[in-house]
């Protein structure tokens, strides 16, 4: 991963395991995340890939704190805030942000986009009535949003407007870092575009740093610095975009970019229908995660564990057969 | 094979009247695959039901004709649809959680939907029949998983069911809305080869609708782009996406995320979706639309290059 001072986030061997009821008397563990490194460059957008369940979102809620993990390290500004709540954290909270995949239910229903927008400004600063007006109207300019709205409902506004209130309420305290989980998967291509070069803009202007929670990899090629594909709550593949792109190594990269329907590339491999399906991440498969879905799989891989390796300066991936390289 | 000439389903809603589909002709060919995509609201589901007259109050088809084997399916009585449905004309549903019924077995689902339309066969035809269709689907060991219930598969699995259900009854046409939205990408792109393999298996015909334009490009022969309730344009996948004339097509295609070296802003259709309750007058797009001109206070009239059809003032022939 990337050297230097600049770094904003770093996340050092965190886990987070869900206990859950598979029946009456048994309790089973659920691996949501496995030890995961991770570091965010400030300014810079890193991705974060995978398919459902494979522990992205549970990443992003355990940074901004709405997961408590069981091992590991967040370190924000140096500050280690790993067992902060997100009351303890204080003023820290306020510089990190979440963007929600739903803006259906991640607004309040019974409250006016006004006050949707002036509510965290009421906890975090100390400013008076006219100035909070001032901020929320200056931020509505900042996300298109047409400030003679602000006394409506959020029922009363589309998909794509009511994302643009959810972008508006994480940025109006200024943060430095916002965690956007899946934030256009819910919206029309039209719509999503518009959200993209939104967040585009919006991180240009104001010096954001994204972690880009996403299943969606046209939408990681086009915004992403940085790509972390993520496989049964592990790292399997971090890398620059350019080189992930131009020089996939590990076989489930290969395959999750093969399967994406794509208009330049319209015939899909029929070698996927081979690819199987997920495994559990209640039942760990004990060697290599991947293993069992994988074409290149020899003993070695359904018994020991590969580790993450750097290939290059800026190219990591988890997997024995790539060491050669 | 099928013939939609000028179909219109209106709701008749408390707040007015939502023409969710206003005039829509294609026709399809024995084992074609059409695309229809759009956003949503745009009216591509409603298409896909009306075609076998699955509309509920208060909605009604008002006008136009579905011909499927010489007979209107619009006009046909309830029980001569059921015949069709699920029998010569089959449906996908977007999301297979909902689609198979959470109580009764794999087995008690797909032998039902057998002896419904062929009552003389014996049990032990329909179970190996039901056997065999699992099998082109790919699901291991179907003689095991016949007895299991919907909640022992996974999302993937339901789907593959829910389109062996679908195909059981070897349909002529299959409407499949939204099939693979549900779904991850590895997943989608299995069933989208098993889709596009089991049309051909078969020699079905297929109208595949979504709103997600990769997915289109994978399957479709033809694709129609739907705005407004309205066909904005209809043609080869080819000409549609690599070549598009409709400033809507247009931009549908150009906004789509590509690979971007240095971040640039991607194209963006200003503005949302008209409320069909509550269209512009003129060309449907025309607030959206880079274009537009004073010819567009007029709603355009289909121009017919060949088999493409477009509707738009800007253009010429």
């Amino acid at each position: 991963m990337s050297q230097g001072n600049n770094i904003i986030l770093k996340v050092e061997n965190l886990s987070k395991i869900f206990k859950i009821k598979t029946s009456l008397f048994e309790r089973k563990n659920l691996y949501a995340l496995n030890n995961i490194s991770i570091e965010i460059e400030k300014g810079k957008t890193v991705a974060l890939v995978g398919e459902s369940g494979c522990g992205k979102t549970t990443l992003g809620k355990t940074i901004i704190g709405l997961y408590t993990p069981d091992s590991g390290k967040i370190l924000f500004k140096n500050r280690d805030i790993t067992f902060l709540s997100p009351q303890q954290r204080g003023k820290i909270q306020k510089d990190i942000q979440m963007i929600f995949q739903d803006p259906y239910a991640s607004l309040n229903p019974r409250k006016k986009i006004f006050t949707i927008l002036e509510t965290p400004l009421k906890i975090f600063t100390n400013l008076s009535k006219k100035e909070r007006i001032k901020k929320v109207e200056e931020t509505c300019g900042n996300v298109g949003f047409d400030v003679s709205y602000l006394n409506r409902y959020p029922h009363q506004f589309s998909g794509g407007q009511r994302q643009r209130i959810a972008i508006a309420r994480a940025i109006i305290l200024n943060p430095l870092f916002i965690v956007a989980d899946e934030p256009v998967s819910a919206l029309d291509v039209s719509i999503q575009a518009q959200i993209l070069n939104l967040l585009m803009d919006l991180q240009e202007k104001l010096s954001l740093t994204y972690l880009f929670i996403t299943h969606d990899i046209s939408v990681v090629k086009h915004i992403s610095d940085y790509v972390a594909v993520m496989y049964l709550g592990e790292i399997v593949e971090y890398s620059l975009k350019r080189e992930l792109f131009k020089n996939p190594l590990h076989p489930y990269t290969k395959i999750l970019f093969s399967a994406v329907p794509d208009i330049e590339n319209p015939v899909l491999n029929e070698s996927l229908l081979k690819a199987g399906e997920v495994s559990s991440p209640i039942d760990l498969p004990k060697g290599c995660f991947f293993a069992p879905r994988c074409p290149l799989k020899d003993d070695k891989c359904l018994k020991e564990k590969p580790e993450l390796i750097n290939v290059t300066e800026n190219h990591k991936v988890r997997c024995f057969k790539i060491k050669n390289l | 094979m099928i013939q939609v000439k000028n179909l219109k389903t209106y709701f008749f809603t408390k707040k007015g009247t939502v023409k969710a589909v206003d005039g829509v002709s294609f026709s399809i060919k024995e084992g074609e695959i059409l695309g229809i995509v759009g956003e949503s609201g745009a009216g591509k589901s409603i298409t896909g039901f009306s075609i076998i007259n699955l509309i509920d109050y208060p909605g009604k088809i008002v006008d136009g004709e579905v011909i499927f084997e010489g007979e209107n399916l619009v006009k046909l009585p309830q029980k001569e649809l059921e015949k069709i449905r699920g029998n010569k004309i089959s449906m996908i549903f977007q999301d297979p959680q909902t689609s198979l019924n959470p109580v009764l077995t794999i087995e008690r689902q797909l032998i039902e939907t057998i002896y419904y339309h062929n009552k003389n066969l014996t049990k032990d035809e329909m179970r190996n029949r039901a056997i065999e269709v699992l099998k082109k689907v790919g699901i291991p060991s179907p003689e095991k998983r016949l007895k299991n219930y919907p909640h022992q598969f996974s999302g993937g699995m339901k789907q593959r069911i829910v389109i062996s259900m679908a195909l059981i009854n070897n349909p002529k046409l299959l409407i499949a809305d939204e099939p693979t939205t549900a779904l991850d990408v590895t997943i989608q792109a299995q069933i989208l080869i098993l889709m596009k393999k089991l049309c051909r298996d078969y020699n079905s015909s297929l109208i595949l609708i979504t709103h997600d334009i990769g997915v289109v490009a994978q399957l479709a022969d033809n694709i129609a782009v739907m705005y407004g309730g309205k066909i904005v344009e209809y043609g080869k996948k080819e000409d549609i996406l690599y070549n598009p004339l409709h400033p809507y097509t247009k931009g549908l295609i150009e906004c789509l995320p590509k690979y971007n070296e240095d971040k640039k802003r991607l194209y963006q259709i200003k503005g949302v979706m008209p409320n069909l309750l509550n269209l512009p007058e003129g060309c449907y797009f025309r607030d959206r639309c880079p274009e537009a001109d004073e010819r567009c206070i007029t709603y355009p009239e289909e121009k017919k290059i060949g088999d493409r059809r477009v509707s738009c003032h800007k253009v010429t022939i």
